[in-house]
């Protein structure tokens, strides 16, 4: 069984008012110690995916099909107080802005100590030493008296590596971090990503990582998800997406990155932008910004092909299979 | 928090400066005082003689320059209808009106902080929704009405409540106080909540307001995610936050509360600064009325520099000691 299994998963905003769809048809698994990455252009679903996973959409979404199963528990079933027990102590989250995340009037400490409290029976002194423990893990210099202070006297580096250290507290078998180094300093980026890469490692901890930055996948994670306009269009192991992309909004993503281009040219960006919610067009949802587009993309929502060992959902990435096993099976009996 | 002090202290002088002209300069057009002060038997002449002599004839600076050298002494003139000092007159009226502000005060503590968080933790019940609808009423009822409908309900037709006065009053420590027998406590009841009806509802809605807001940030869906109490996100994460913006718009409240009591000691016929101060007006006595606006002007300074520092000693990111 997977630690983590995603079917079908959907989730609406705005019931009310008819609503829009901003998940559908999400379906992935997570091994225990895995780390897999959630990628795709702003808007994609990307965050939602993430809060999700924990029920944490918040008013007016919510989860409207599907189901998340962990450890074959269905989370989006659990009573308030069962969720409590998961959140935090067994599936963590790490927020993109540190300087949002900290609540300002709490000292470190009190954030840190409250979590073990809320998740474990023991004595605040106790507490205290493994919050220690644990600021000594994410390599914080001088710990014992960065509990005793205040978020604001702290940098954007430091306050999230305190971030990652609360996550780290009850020592969960997944954190999700949500583009968890995009609003820290360039210079200290990399630094934050191997110290999230080391830990997971060391602790055998399961991460969806959300990020913009095919770098930092390809480095970090083994599966690569990739999200347009609120649904999963390809998914498989990180390599092969880096390296031989099928999907064309993926090989569009990755021809965008700057490591890509001639230098001097212009960056390579897919031309148009990903359409809002309340206008997603039917059939492949990327078809009108598709070099490759067809009629039947027009019309038709494309289903999953395999391909090695990826899941892509592109017409054309099946009518290609398709040819090729044609050509294949016509070769064989010409042998025959 | 030496250098907090001194800012202030500064800051204080300056505003006591200006009130003080200000309540000086409008002594000019509140009427002659000399029509109150003699009868009309008194010849043109004679008070011609006496206005020379009250220093009435004056240039403006010289009257001021006068008028700020005895204030710094605590000496506001002296009442024409006491014939005591101003100042000994408004100081002895100032307890009672002080114990109205304090019941009005504690009234909004204890009424809008668990009213304004209920409704922004549960913005569609039904309670919430009937107390958004009663907030609204409340600030658009005059505080008259508001007294009068209130003496009626409980004085006269119920009969629980005492319809004017302050009642008995005892003395602790030199102060003359009704918080300390029931009867004061009794005769404080209809009038703090008069009192308390204006700010109520606007405490309310802030607190409300506020809080749907911190509920909204990042570093709530952090606790949550956390998965710490609701009780622990709502009352230490997010209270915290939200009482933060309520204490420097309740600390300057609290300072036009003092305003206020005007209308209700007067519907009350209570014994303090604002009723006297009405009288005062009748009568043109103006030293008294000078003497008035300047302890609500050093009531209101007061209180600002209280809040501040209090916001300060709350607020983990104000430092006290430094400028911004
Ligand atoms: N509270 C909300 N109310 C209504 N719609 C929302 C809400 N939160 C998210 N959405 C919608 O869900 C869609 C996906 O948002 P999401 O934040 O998951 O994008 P993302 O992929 O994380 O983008 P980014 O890279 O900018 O973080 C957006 O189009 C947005 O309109
Ligand atoms: S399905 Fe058609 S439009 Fe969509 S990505 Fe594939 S080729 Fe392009
Ligand atoms: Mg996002």
């Amino acid at each position: 069984m997977a630690l983590l299994e995603v079917n079908n998963l959907e989730v609406s905003f705005g019931l009310r008012s008819g609503g829009v769809k901003a998940l559908r048809d999400i379906n992935f698994k997570l091994d225990r110690g895995e780390r897999i990455g959630v990628v795709g252009e702003s808007g994609a679903g990307k965050s939602v995916l993430g809060f999700s996973i924990l029920n944490l959409i918040s008013n007016p979404g919510s989860i409207t099909g599907g189901e998340i199963l962990f450890e074959g528990k269905n989370l989006s079933k659990l009573s308030a107080g069962e969720l409590r027990s998961v959140r935090g102590n067994r599936i963590s989250m790490i927020f993109q802005d540190p300087m949002m995340t900290l609540n300002p009037v709490l000292t470190v400490g009190e954030q840190m100590i409250e979590c073990l409290m809320a998740h474990r029976k023991i004595r605040k002194e106790d507490a205290r030493n493994i919050a220690l423990q644990k600021l000594k893990q994410v390599y914080i210099p001088s710990p014992e008296t960065r509990l005793d202070q205040y978020p604001h006297e702290l940098s954007g580096g430091m306050r999230q590596r305190i971030v990652i250290a609360i996550g780290l507290l009850m020592d969960p078998d997944i954190i999700i971090a949500d583009e968890p180094t995009t609003a820290l300093d360039v210079t200290i980026q990399a630094e934050i990503m191997e110290l999230m890469l080391e830990l997971c490692e060391r602790n055998n901890v399961a991460l969806i990582l959300i990020t913009h930055d095919l770098g930092v996948v390809s480095q970090v994670t083994q599966r690569t998800i990739v999200m347009y306009a609120g649904r999963i269009i390809e998914q498989g192991p990180t390599k092969e997406i880096i390296n031989d992309a099928q999907h064309p909004y993926t090989q569009g993503l990755m021809n965008a990155l700057p490591q890509m281009a001639v230098p001097g040219a212009r960056l390579n960006q897919i031309r148009g932008a990903m359409p809002p919610l309340q206008r997603i067009p039917t059939g492949c949802a990327f078809n009108p910004r598709c070099d490759y587009v067809t009629e039947t993309c027009k019309h038709n929502l494309p289903g999953f092909t395999e391909s090695g060992s990826c899941l892509v959902a592109c017409h054309m990435v099946a009518e290609m299979k398709r040819e090729a096993a044609q050509a294949a099976s016509l070769a064989q009996e010409v042998q025959s | 928090m030496i250098a907090f002090l001194i800012k202030r202290t500064l800051q204080a002088m300056v505003v006591m400066f200006v009130i003080s002209l200000i309540s000086f300069s409008i002594q000019d057009n509140l009427g002659d005082p000399l029509r109150e002060l003699v009868g009309v038997s008194v010849s043109e002449v004679e008070r011609e003689k006496l206005r020379d002599d009250l220093g009435l004839n004056d240039p403006f600076l010289v009257q001021y320059g006068r008028f700020a050298a005895n204030a710094l002494h605590g000496d506001l003139g002296t009442s024409y209808f006491f014939k005591e000092p101003a100042l000994d007159v408004i100081l002895k009226k100032l307890p009672a009106t002080l114990e109205l502000v304090f019941g009005a005060t504690l009234i909004i503590v204890v009424l809008s902080v668990p009213l304004g968080v209920y409704s922004a933790i549960k913005p569609g019940s039904l309670l919430s929704r009937l107390v958004m609808g009663l907030s609204i009423v409340g600030i658009s009822i005059p505080v008259f009405l508001t007294a009068i409908g209130l003496i009626y309900l409980f004085s006269i037709e119920l009969g629980w409540m005492p319809s004017y006065g302050r009642g008995e009053t005892s003395s602790l420590l030199g102060w003359d106080s009704g918080l300390f027998t029931g009867d004061g406590l009794h005769h404080l009841i209809l009038p703090s909540f008069t009192l308390a009806s204006i700010m109520l509802p606007l405490f309310i809605r802030l607190i409300r307001a506020e809080m749907m807001e911190v509920l909204q940030s990042e570093y709530v869906k952090f606790a949550w995610a956390k998965g710490i109490s609701p009780w622990r996100i709502y009352f230490v994460h997010a209270l915290k936050n939200t009482m933060l913006p309520v204490i420097t718009v309740g600390g300057v409240q609290i300072g036009t509360m003092v305003a206020y009591t005007i209308l209700t000691e007067t519907v009350f016929q209570w014994p303090g600064m604002g009723f006297l101060f009405l009288e005062a007006v009748n009568r043109v006595d103006t030293p008294l009325i000078v003497a008035y606006l300047i302890v609500v002007g050093a009531i209101f300074v007061v209180t600002n520099t209280l809040v501040d520092l209090i916001y300060g000693l709350v607020n983990p990111t104000v430092k006290l000691a430094g400028g911004k």
